[in-house]
């Protein structure tokens, strides 16, 4: 309703010094994906043990490996876009357990810790056993991992479009998008059917995802008048709209194609190309989400 | 206690001697306020009028800034003022990312988080916060919103019907109210942000981190 006045009153700021738009720009991007990554081939690793444990158990190492990679990039950026990163202990020593940040900080910290225990196992015990004991933990911890990004968003009450549960169900989607993407990419030593099954979850997440993202796009302006102010920015000649569609064809549409493609010619060069448009394109899709409701004028 | 703020629409001018002041008792560095006063201007020449709203922390009961603060750096004082440690902030900007009304900022001279304090400082010295001193129509008026003889309380009485609240849907439950105050004062989807309008929209110096969206 009162978009719409605007043109009655022709009211326009004529004095006031904006406070800063994007505070939080690419760095939390990169903490996004590389976390996403990081707990998603997790989570493929223990489907595959469980699924193909012979031609999978190549990978405990590997994945365990890549995994620690990519957490220690996300924890990086996550500290170096704090203004006072050398105070970062104080979430150790003062914490706030209201606060999202506090509750992944914690449990990644926690994450991490498992993660080694892995490279332990895998790498100098050489204890499976002991390895997939370790996993199943930290399956479990990898799932609010992934999550408390969501609930850090949803916590954002200025930013009207980032709702719980839409975000957490986007970063599941992220995680298995992202990580059987990686599993693909890296498991020449599996088999097609392995890969298959990778190619489908691939899929499937890329579908969700482009759903949740459809869905915000036609019917979140019908909730509130914030919504449909941000998503401005992606519309028509909005200032993000280019790049958001690159973004969702990339990590969604070509992916979710090019698996159909590659399932039906058993094809897994295509299913190469269907990983790393994937990769390419959720880090547009979560830039793109991630900046656009700071564009708005909060006062 | 619950100290709350209350600005009369109808007597602000839009001086800015409360911005002013607010800049000099809480050294407010270039580039970033603590508080505001917005101007719009509305209808069309000639028949055109200037609105005036001051716009601050409005120290909510409900408080989104201190729920995602990871390290309390921002806490309630047993007044009802919501208050920041500048030396416990982390920087995280996740209380920016919070504030439904664009009230914190990150100080480009300390590099944490900031925004009005009520003047907790001058209040536990029981004084007036400097903007409320400096007002020279009195369109300010700070007090305790639990003493119902308080000049707050009795000026929310007087005003009945005409008290408002910023964004009152985002459920913060803010004790900073207005009276007069109309969509285009309180609602920033009310009006144009038009590129060249703005006086002062060319600032360089020091700019606090993200731009000047
Ligand atoms: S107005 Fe913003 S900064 Fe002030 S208490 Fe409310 S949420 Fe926090
Ligand atoms: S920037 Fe500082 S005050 Fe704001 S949430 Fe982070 S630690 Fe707390």
């Amino acid at each position: 309703m009162v978009h719409e006045t605007v043109a009655a009153t022709n009211a326009v700021v004529t004095l006031d010094v904006g406070l800063p738009g994007v505070v939080w720009g690419w760095i939390i991007t990169m903490n996004m994906w590389a976390k996403s990554i990081g707990t998603g081939v997790i989570f493929m690793l223990f489907y595959l043990l469980k699924k193909y444990p012979v031609e999978a158990a190549a990978y405990r190492f590997k994945v365990a490996l890549i995994s620690v990679i990519a957490i220690h990039v996300f924890l990086l950026f996550t500290v170096i876009d704090l203004h006072q990163m050398f105070r970062f202990w104080h979430i150790f020593f003062h914490p706030h357990f209201t606060s999202a940040i506090t509750v992944g900080a914690w449990m990644a910290t926690l994450f991490v810790g498992l993660l080694f225990l892995l490279l332990y196992a895998s790498f100098i015990k050489k204890d499976t056993i002991l390895f997939d004991k370790v996993l199943a933990w930290t399956v479990v911890l990898a799932i609010p991992v992934t999550l408390y990004t969501a609930g850090l968003m949803a916590q954002s009450t200025a930013r009207e479009l980032w709702q719980m549960p839409t975000e957490a169900a986007q970063m599941i989607f992220a995680a298995t998008l992202s990580g059987s993407a990686v599993m693909i990419l890296i498991g020449n030593r599996l088999s097609y059917e392995a890969k298959r099954d990778l190619g489908i979850i691939l899929a499937f997440s890329a579908l969700g995802a482009f759903i949740l993202y459809m869905s915000e796009l036609v019917f979140g302006p019908m909730k509130a008048e914030e919504v449909a102010a941000v998503l401005e920015f992606i519309k028509g000649n909005g200032e993000y709209a280019t790049m958001f569609w690159v973004g969702q064809i990339l990590a969604f549409v070509g992916p979710f194609i090019l698996v159909v493609l590659a399932l039906m010619n058993r094809s897994t060069s295509i299913l190469n190309l269907a990983s790393i448009s994937a990769l390419v394109g959720l880090w547009i899709s979560k830039h793109v989400w991630l900046v656009i409701p700071q564009l708005l004028n909060m006062s | 206690m619950q100290l709350g703020f209350l600005v009369d629409l109808h007597l602000c001018m839009g001086c800015k001697g409360c911005e002013i002041a607010c800049k000099v008792e809480n050294e407010v560095p270039l580039s970033t306020w603590r508080l505001r006063v917005k101007y719009v201007d509305v209808g069309m020449f000639p028949e055109t009028k200037r609105t005036f709203t001051p716009l601050r922390c409005n120290h909510c009961a409900n408080a989104p800034c201190e729920r995602i603060c990871p390290v309390s750096a921002l806490h309630y004082i047993e007044n009802g003022i919501v208050n920041i440690d500048k030396e416990r902030c982390i920087g995280c900007a996740g209380c920016v990312m919070a504030c439904p009304y664009g009230a914190i900022y990150i100080d480009p001279e300390t590099q944490t988080a900031d925004k009005c304090t009520y003047c907790a400082h001058r209040v536990a010295s029981s004084m007036m916060p400097a903007c409320v001193v400096a007002c020279p129509v009195e369109a300010n008026i700070f007090g305790d919103l639990d003493d119902k003889t308080s000049n707050i309380s009795k000026y929310i009485q007087a005003h009945q019907g005409d008290v408002q609240v910023r964004k009152p849907e985002k459920g913060t439950l803010p004790h900073h109210y207005y009276v007069g105050g109309g969509n285009v004062h309180l609602n920033p989807l009310a009006s144009r942000r038009d590129e060249g309008y703005s006086l002062f929209n060319k600032l360089t110096s020091k700019m606090p981190v993200g731009g000047d969206h």
